[in-house]
Order: C-alpha cells, then structure tokens, then sequence
C-alpha cells in the first residue's frame, strides 16, 4: 500500500467527507464523469467505496475517492494521461 | 494428490471479518470473541484490517489462540477481487463512513456471501441508516462496553449466551 499515497496529488474535500460527498461533488463539479465499480483498479490499487463509485476526469487529471480504514474518504486529483485515458476506456461513461 | 478447487459463491464454511479503525476499543474485544466463536464452531477464519489493528490483536493474542490467520486489508482485497480468497461468511466491524465503503465493496465482491456489518460507536444509528445494500445489520451504542454488543452478535449468529 502507499502507491498512491506517494504520487503527487491534490486534495478536493477535507477530511471527514463521507463517501456520498464525494460522489456527489464529483457529479456536481466535472463535465466529464465515469463509474466505475469496488475492485477498479487504479494507480495499481484497488478502489474502495459504494457502488458506483464516480470518477471526474479534466483532460489528464484523474479526481477519485481514496478510502483509509482510520482517516476516511479523501477526494483525490492527480495528473496522469495514460491512466485517464485508460479510464475512458474501461470505466462507464456518465448517461 | 488432489488440488483444491473452489467455486465462486459456493458455500466452503470459510468466513472473513474485516476490522475497521481500532479507535473504538469495544471493537477489540468483539473481535476476538468472534473469532473465538466462529473457530469453535469450525469456520476457517480470516481476519483482514490495517496494520494497527492487526498488531493489537498480535500483541492481545501471542499464542494466536483466538485470532488465526490474519491479512493486511488491502492485500485481502487484491485476493478476493482476484478471486483467489472467498468466503461465504464476511464480518464488518463499522464504527465510520470508512468502514461502511468497506462493507459496500464486500457487498459487490461477495454478492452470495452472508454479509453482517456490526454497527457500533458513539452515534451508530445514522451510520446504519446510511446502509442502502443488502446486508443484516447489528447496531448498538458501543465505544468501551462490549457486552450489549455480545449480546447482539450471539443472537445474530445463534450462539447461546454465556455467563462470562
């Protein structure tokens, strides 16, 4: 674990944001939005949350709930176009 | 020599209880008492949280006679989402809106599993309100206490009340 801890990334919501939070600034704050399931992989690490879990994508910026056991649901942005365009290609797009 | 093989959702008496943030000690208390219930009465046990919790329950049970086999969460994760771990019994310990995205995601990986999630802390209510997926839910006001906790957790599981 730390993967994604140790990229450079920016933090959207402050701590203690639940997980609904999360999805729904998501959903409220980026044009272009995917869902994606508990299990996606992203960053090499496996996505925890309720289903479906939102992801906003800004060209390269990835923004996605990163969940730890004592801190809570961190909305995370970091910057990787391969990683977004894989997103594209294997996430749901938004109907 | 025969190789084991394992069908998805079928039923193989192997349980896993996933732990949440050690910050509510009542939590260390249930937890190995389940263990100790569900080894007794012949489940394979798995017990999946972050490191701290894990050592404490290392360092409460040096003789692991309680607690069994154990596995940081994450690396549980990987396994089941790879459906190389299994288990028709999974037990969630949620005292924050962590441990409940935790549940949610055992909920999808597992989805012929019996799911519990043991609801507990300060205020569990509005946490077990917040639940929207299938699962059976035991709720008590418990931080420090665990006995009403127990209580619940054996009529749940049908374990016959103890004196102790």
């Amino acid at each position: 674990m730390g993967c994604i801890e140790n990229l450079k990334y920016e933090m959207l919501l402050p701590l203690g944001a639940s997980f609904k939070e999360c999805r729904e600034y998501v959903e409220k704050n980026f044009a272009e939005v995917w869902y994606v399931d508990p299990g996606y992989k992203l960053f090499d690490e496996y996505i925890i949350g309720l289903p479906p879990i939102a992801l906003g994508l800004d060209e390269g910026k990835i923004v996605f709930p990163y969940t730890k056991p004592c801190h809570g649901t961190y909305l995370l942005r970091i910057e990787d176009t391969d990683e977004a365009d894989r997103v594209r290609k294997t996430a749901r797009k938004k109907k | 020599m025969t190789e084991s093989t394992e069908i998805p959702g079928k039923a193989t008496g192997k349980a896993l209880l996933l732990l949440g943030c050690p910050e509510a000690p009542a939590q260390q208390a249930i937890a190995l008492y389940l263990a100790h219930q569900l080894r007794t009465h012949g489940t394979d046990l798995l017990i999946t949280g972050n490191p701290s919790v894990l050592n404490l329950l290392k360092v409460s049970d040096p003789e692991k006679r309680y607690i069994g086999e154990m596995k940081v969460l994450e690396k549980c994760i990987e396994e089941i989402v790879e459906k190389r771990r299994l288990a028709d019994l999974c037990v969630v310990c949620a005292h924050n809106d962590a441990a409940i995205a935790y549940a949610a995601t055992m909920r999808h990986l597992l989805p012929q599993s019996r799911l519990v999630v043991i609801i507990f802390g300060k205020d569990p209510e509005p946490l077990a309100a917040s639940i929207d997926f299938p699962c059976e839910k035991i709720v008590e006001k418990a931080v420090h206490n665990p006995m009403q906790l127990k209580a619940k957790v054996n009529e749940v599981f049908g374990w016959a009340a103890s004196r102790t």
